[in-house]
């Protein structure tokens, strides 16, 4: 099957793009819409928010979520804010501006005209969860307050304490609870999507587990909507909850969705480092603490001396040292890469030599404690809480860690993947941040697929299809598709071999950390593509979950999602060496300029890696869809 | 640092469950409450046990999926902290230590230590909303909001639904869930359009589940977000309230 | 939302709507309301009760004319002993209240508890003494009053064999003297002091009167209130048994 990547991005000045195509896309009708079925699975910022929005339309949906409440999914712990080009501070920013922003931020890897609908809606964002209840900052004159976040120049974030994405999710978890009391939106819990059915070339449904009762079940629709979050789990040890999962959309690529752009992925700064072998996952710090704070590491690698004994001298601000004009404040994977680099040279600090020091002694001293306390309280509260140590007295540590996956499902303009009516939206999808994302934007981009753009997209693909029942799920590809899931949960328990789930999970992530992480080359690539596969196959031979499927088996779906990540993580090797470039979150160290920073190739990578899979074992083929930048000049970023 | 766990067991809702007693053995103090478990459940996995099942998601306390009874404490000693915060250095060696499920009628254990909480899910969708559909938002600004309100909705809106006020409540009251979650939005200028239907209809369907106030105050200390009590008499007056309100003057100031 | 104003019987029939107090008392809200406003009108009576046994240190004539002055309140408008029956009417209306209120209210707590307990035992951080035994204080200030009633007011002869009517003093001395009678007394005031305690603090909160400014105000004025009315009831009894009363 020959694929043609048609991104139908509207013509017409980037302005005008979202209206113009609004106005020319086709629409059902108001009394026709409880006509349509529509299924969404993920019930995050990106789920949530389009559910509700399609019932409020009229359409009818199903939502699934593998939780036990649509409020628990991950974007509740988004802490930084979103952002919006509302220019309430008066600081000169526009539509334009957060555009420009994004797309440099993403090292001109992002679709353009995706990204200025999304400055464009950002601003219907905070309308939106204004009227919804969220609580966000305000000053004493009760109106809006903003801050300015991840480096960027002009005040534009909105936040509700350091819990803004907790806050947005539950106002669109309240717009969800609003259309399932009335009715409209079926809402299953505890039930967890195992694959994409798709009939005749289109998306028909989906198959199911009640991980309750362990039934497996088919459900059809006319359009599938995924907005199932990132798949940064694949590294193990990251600021990932437990289960987040690339299940929903890796099946989604195994029925013929491509994939885009999957070794584009986030590593943040300023996280707690592991204290021992058996840590789950990593807490991130908001990355404000780097206004304040100083990073630095002892001179000596032999330098074995509490943190507060080490004199001035013998300490090496290094990000101050290399970057003088941005200093401590140097963007995501700068800081995250520098800090690699000390730990790899042994420099490291604490028990476990695997953090850097963030020091606040000049700021208390400078700004006195309650100036940092009201500043930073809560996350001292949280870093204590979790370390023992009192970041007042002594140095926090902090290490990098996987924190956001750009890359995802290849989308076209209207949100939907290479299967006609199939869906991919929030961080599920590859379209908005290009090679990097900018602080703050991960909310705005879920809300803005789901608040604005996919309701009204989706009408496009839908009005065609007036009348026409769902498959039903009687028919051979469900039956298919359920007996498959079936197979492979009953091949997980029947295999009873001698390693944990988790074990396979955290030997996939030391691999994946170590040569597909913040920096990557080609030997370490291909030596994870030799170590994977294998890995991958000692899995299927060894692995051991106890219990049944007949009812609750947390390390059944445990496995499950694991088995999926192997495979997941070969494509972002082959992508990571096949991308000969640096950009944004994907470093290669055979790219970089004489002073060490990324060096991107536009002539020969300025487009997004589209992967088609080919069968198990089978070397996924690349297609291209070109980026042209009309409206953003091409730059070197330097932070010097 | 080794303790002595007694666990309690119990295949499905319908099953009698009870105690089981394990050894967790060599676990760092720096360890997290449920990485301790993490440890037992690959030992048991490896003996051929099958592990503990215990809700948990993002394990940096904000999504409120885990929730264990520690030692008869819900979340355990350790006040302000949800049990993935807890760390085993707040526990001393050689401990026995207890767990339990949230016992609750309303919270029916569906393993182990997993239990049902969708009765709060219920709560939410008769009335925990403000009714805006998308796209038909003022600009965010045309309505200021004193500060202190906004700060003291906040303050409700932190709740992360958790269980811990059912679970540490002699009635399995859920007034303190309702009350913030109610708060959040009754607070607002935003939600005064609907605050007194709102507060009618989340407390109708809470009192389907849940117990009566007796205003002890233990879900207060249990809250790992620390929300007050004080919403609770807040959610109270605005039931009353409610109740006698003539609706049709709801338009009216002062 | 939709206020639930009409109500499904279990044939699935929307019924009429009952009328506005029923509904409000269905609710386990509403019923806190009933409980802190009799509670209220107990905490009035106690409190008026406790002044006027202070006229027995006037002695036996101030404490019977004062006794029997209550039944004059309201004359010459209204008739002799009106207002104080219809005092009585009310507080047995409250009291009534007060009594069905804990207990439905007890009831749909061990339902919403379930079955299974806590197995293991449970650490109490805010909830005190006062707070868990709610309902054994209520029915141990019911029996006494039920006795008290029989004891001073009625005259029982089960219950004080020496009583004569109008002779307050006289009967009250005659009942106290007796050692049993003496710890009872002692023991139900205690559960009173204990009930009050958590009682005055609780209903502010039942009610919604809850202000940052004032709150802490609350638990002191229980605190306060509950000592005040032991210390006042107490006097009496203690003053009988050290013949400061004779």
């Amino acid at each position: 099957m020959a694929i043609t990547l048609d991104s139908k991005v509207p013509a017409g000045d980037i302005a005008d793009r979202w209206s113009n195509h609004r106005f020319s896309i086709k629409l059902v009708n108001p009394a026709n819409k409880r006509k349509y079925k529509v299924i969404v699975v993920g019930t995050g910022l990106a789920g949530a928010s389009a559910a509700a929005t399609l019932a409020e339309l009229g359409y009818e949906v199903e939502a699934f979520t593998y939780h036990d409440s649509p409020r628990r999914a991950h974007s509740i712990a988004a802490q930084g804010g979103i952002n919006a080009a509302k220019n309430y501070m008066n600081d000169g920013d526009s539509i334009r501006r957060l555009f420009y922003d994004t797309v440099k931020g993403g090292d001109y890897r992002s679709r353009e005209a995706n990204v200025y609908r999304l400055a464009e809606v950002s601003n219907e964002i905070i309308d939106q969860a204004t009227a919804q209840g969220v609580p966000f900052a305000r000053d004493y004159g009760g109106l809006l307050d903003n801050r300015s976040f991840g480096g960027a120049q002009v005040s534009r974030t909105f936040y509700a304490r350091g819990q803004t994405g907790q806050q947005l999710l539950l106002g669109a978890y309240q717009a969800l609870a609003r259309q399932i009391g009335a009715g409209k939106v079926k809402m299953h819990v505890r039930t967890e999507m195992l694959d994409v059915v798709v009939h005749e070339g289109r998306a028909a449904g989906i198959v199911t587990r009640d991980l309750k009762t362990g039934e497996v079940k088919s459900h059809s629709a006319h359009a599938v909507v995924l907005a199932t979050g990132g798949y940064a789990n694949v590294y193990y040890l990251s600021t990932m909850a437990m289960a987040c999962n690339a299940t929903a959309i890796w099946r989604a690529h195994l029925k013929g969705a491509l994939f885009a752009n999957p070794c584009f992925t986030q590593i943040h700064p300023t996280c707690i480092p592991a204290s021992d072998e058996f840590q789950s996952k990593l807490t991130l710090m908001s990355e404000s603490l780097r206004n304040d704070g100083r990073i630095w590491v002892p001179e000596s690698s032999e330098d074995g001396r509490p943190a507060n004994q080490i004199p001035e001298s013998e300490r090496d601000y290094y990000l101050e040292r290399a970057y003088p004009a941005f200093g401590n404040l140097v963007p995501r994977d700068v800081a995250s890469r520098a800090a690699m680099r000390m730990i790899d040279a042994e420099r490291g600090v604490g028990s476990l030599k695997n953090g850097v020091y963030l020091d606040f002694a000049d700021a208390i001293s400078r700004l006195g404690r309650e100036t940092i306390e009201a500043r930073y309280g809560n996350l001292f509260e949280m870093y204590e809480r979790i370390t023992d140590e009192n970041p007042y007295e002594v140095p926090m540590r902090i290490y990098p860690a996987p924190h956001y996956t750009m890359g995802g499902l290849w989308v076209d303009y209207n949100l939907m993947t290479t299967i006609p009516g199939l869906y991919s939206i929030g961080e599920a999808n590859f379209s908005d941040h290009g090679a990097n994302r900018l602080g703050a934007s991960a909310l705005m981009q879920g809300l803005a697929d789901g608040y604005f753009v996919l309701p009204y997209t989706i009408g496009d693909y839908l009005a065609d299809y007036l009348n026409v029942p769902p498959v039903p799920t009687d028919d051979p590809a469900f039956i298919t598709a359920e007996q498959e899931v079936s197979d492979h949960t009953h091949r997980l328990l029947a295999t009873r071999g001698t390693r944990s789930v988790d074990w396979f999970h955290r030997e996939l992530g030391k691999i994946m950390i170590e040569h597909c992480g913040m920096a990557r080359s080609r030997p370490g690539l291909e030596k994870a593509l030799s170590e994977i596969p294998a890995l991958r196959a000692e899995f299927h031979a060894d692995v051991r979950v106890l219990g049944d499927a007949s009812g609750l088996n947390q390390a059944l779906e445990n496995a499950g999602r694991v088995a999926d990540f192997f495979e997941l993580a070969q494509l972002m090797c082959q992508d990571a060496l096949d991308r000969e470039e640096s950009a944004g979150g994907h470093f290669r160290l055979e790219h970089q300029t004489p002073e060490g920073e990324a060096r991107r190739d536009d002539i020969g990578f300025s487009h997004v890696s589209a992967w088609e899979w080919r069968g198990p074992g089978a070397p996924e083929l690349k297609h291209r869809e070109p980026l042209a930048f009309d409206y953003v000049e091409l730059a070197q970023r330097s932070y010097k | 640092m080794d303790v002595k766990l007694r666990v309690w067991r119990q295949n499905g809702p319908t099953n009698d469950g009870a105690f089981k007693e394990y050894a967790a053995r060599g676990i760092s103090p720096e360890a997290s409450f449920l990485e301790m478990l993490d440890i037992v459940n690959e030992e048991l996995t490896a003996a051929g046990e099958e592990p503990i099942a215990f809700d948990h998601d993002c394990r940096e306390g904000i999504c409120g999926t885990c929730g264990l009874m520690i030692n008869g404490q819900p979340h355990g000693p350790q006040q302000g902290t949800a049990t993935c915060q807890l760390h085993m250095r707040k526990f001393s060696d050689g401990a026995t230590i207890v767990i339990e499920p949230w016992r609750a009628a309303a919270f029916p254990v569906v393993k182990d230590l997993v239990v049902d909480r969708s009765a709060f899910d219920r709560i939410i969708e008769a009335g925990g909303y403000i009714s805006v559909a998308t796209g038909s938002a003022p600009d965010a600004n045309l309505i200021p909001v004193p500060k202190d309100a906004a700060e003291a909705s906040m303050d409700a809106a932190a709740c992360i639904g958790c269980g811990a006020c059912v679970a540490s409540c002699p009635n399995s009251a859920a007034q303190l869930f309702t009350a913030a979650k109610m708060a959040h939005l009754n607070l607002l200028p935003q939600g005064q359009p609907e605050r007194f239907l709102r507060a009618i209809a989340m407390v109708d369907v809470m009192e389907e589940y849940f117990g009566s106030c007796t205003n002890h105050g233990e879900c207060e200390t249990a809250c790992p977000k620390g929300i007050s009590i004080d919403y609770i008499a807040h959610m109270n007056r605005d039931y009353l309230r409610g109740q006698l309100a003539n609706s049709r003057l709801a338009g009216q100031r002062g | 939302m939709t206020a639930t104003e009409s109500r499904t019987d279990s044939a699935g029939k929307t019924r009429r709507p009952l009328p506005w107090p029923v509904r409000f008392y269905q609710s386990d809200v509403g019923k806190k309301y009933v409980m802190a406003i009799t509670g209220i009108v107990g905490l009035g009576f106690i409190v008026f009760h406790m002044l006027g046994n202070l006229h027995a240190f006037e002695g036996a004539r101030q404490l019977n004319e004062y006794a029997e002055g209550l039944r004059d309140i309201g004359e010459p408008i209204a008739p002799r002993t009106l207002l104080v029956w219809i005092g009585r009417i009310g507080l047995l209306v409250a009291l009534v209240l007060h009594v069905h209120s804990a207990y439905t209210l007890t009831r749909s707590n061990r339902r919403a508890r379930g079955s299974s307990g806590y197995e293991g035992d449970r650490t109490y951080l805010a909830a005190n003494y006062a707070s868990r035994t709610m309902g054994w204080t209520g029915v141990i200030i019911l029996l006494f009053l039920v006795w008290h009633l029989a004891d001073l007011t009625i005259g029982v002869e089960l219950a004080n064999p020496d009583f004569a009517r109008g002779e307050v003093y006289a009967n009250l001395i005659a009942s106290l003297e007796r050692w049993p009678v003496f710890l009872l007394y002692v023991g139900a005031q205690g559960a009173l002091a204990l009930h009050i305690w958590h009682g005055a603090w609780s209903l502010f909160q039942s009610i919604g009167v809850n202000n940052p400014r004032f709150n802490h105000w609350r638990a002191n004025f229980a605190t306060t209130l509950a000592t005040i009315i032991a210390v006042g009831y107490l006097t009496v009894p203690f003053s009988i048994m050290f013949g400061i009363i004779h």
